[in-house]
């Protein structure tokens, strides 16, 4: 069971993806990014990873993708919406796709995800995750605590309005 | 594992060359960061694969590292998106030739 949730979470993810690379609009390609990153997740939930999955919901689907939202509507990159509303063309591919999801995320919680077609999958509990985390890699994980630092002291020294003077001849 | 690492690879590899079909094809700055982020995913489901393959948790843990520097990369390039739109009135990525590359 758990063989034809990945192959059917795998279609899904990759249509929704090729969806997104195609819209012209950036408002609609962010949507469909959001379905293929919730397909992620679920494959990572099927391969053992729950943790994985739960961050990449919260992080990918949650976070980044709503910072890219932010941004677009902040420049105001979409196009104008057309008058009356998106038709079916335009809501029915999505609408489609979180179906999909959606039946397949009821699928996972009604079966036994660890017990597909009697082969044990792997499966890292929080717990062995943490400490492996926590351990072995506590140095990796004071680095990346940098990395986020430096990256948001940057994001902030590019992103700030009186950032120097506009140089002549330059638009701004 | 309930499906074998050839198909994990496949998918993952079809998704890597989507991502790096928007990075190259599109023109919005958008778009090529969407199209990375898509790269950066498949990549992380192939970690997950071989973490399930081996059975070590090692593999989740780098998808762990790899969210935190999506993370970071993206607030630097979007940060980067609104300064150059200012700079310039224009997201395109033909627009900013200024090294004649």
């Amino acid at each position: 069971m758990a063989t034809i949730l990945f192959y059917i979470l795998a279609t899904t993810a990759l249509a929704a993806t090729g969806l997104c690379i195609t819209r012209r609009n950036p408002v609609h390609a962010v949507i469909y990014l959001v379905n293929a990153f919730f397909a992620l997740a679920l494959l990572f939930y099927l391969l053992g990873a729950p943790l994985v999955a739960a961050w990449e919901v919260i992080i990918y689907a949650g976070a980044i993708m709503v910072l890219f939202l932010f941004i677009i509507m902040m420049l105001e990159l979409a196009p104008a919406e057309e008058r009356g509303g998106p038709g079916w063309q335009r809501w029915g591919p999505v609408v489609l796709l979180s179906a999909v999801l959606l039946g397949c995320t009821l699928l996972l919680l009604t079966l036994d995800p660890q017990g597909g077609d009697g082969v044990p999958a792997y499966y890292a509990s929080p717990r062995t995750f943490g400490y492996a985390l926590f351990k072995e890699y506590a140095l990796a994980v004071e680095i990346v605590s940098f990395q986020l630092l430096f990256a948001a002291v940057g994001a902030f020294y590019v992103g700030k309005s009186d950032w120097g003077k506009p140089r002549k001849g330059e638009k701004r | 594992m309930i499906v074998p690492m050839v198909h994990i690879l496949a998918f993952s590899g079809a998704m890597f060359l989507m991502g790096l079909a928007c990075v190259l094809a599109r023109r919005n700055l958008i778009m090529i960061l969407i199209g990375v982020e898509i790269m950066l995913n498949a990549v992380g489901l192939t970690l997950a694969g071989a973490s399930a393959l081996w059975q070590q948790v090692d593999g989740q843990i780098f998808v762990i590292f790899l969210m935190a520097m999506t993370s970071a990369e993206v607030s630097i390039s979007l940060a980067m998106v609104v300064y150059l739109r200012r700079q310039k009135g224009t997201v395109e990525a033909d627009a900013f030739d200024g090294m004649k590359g």
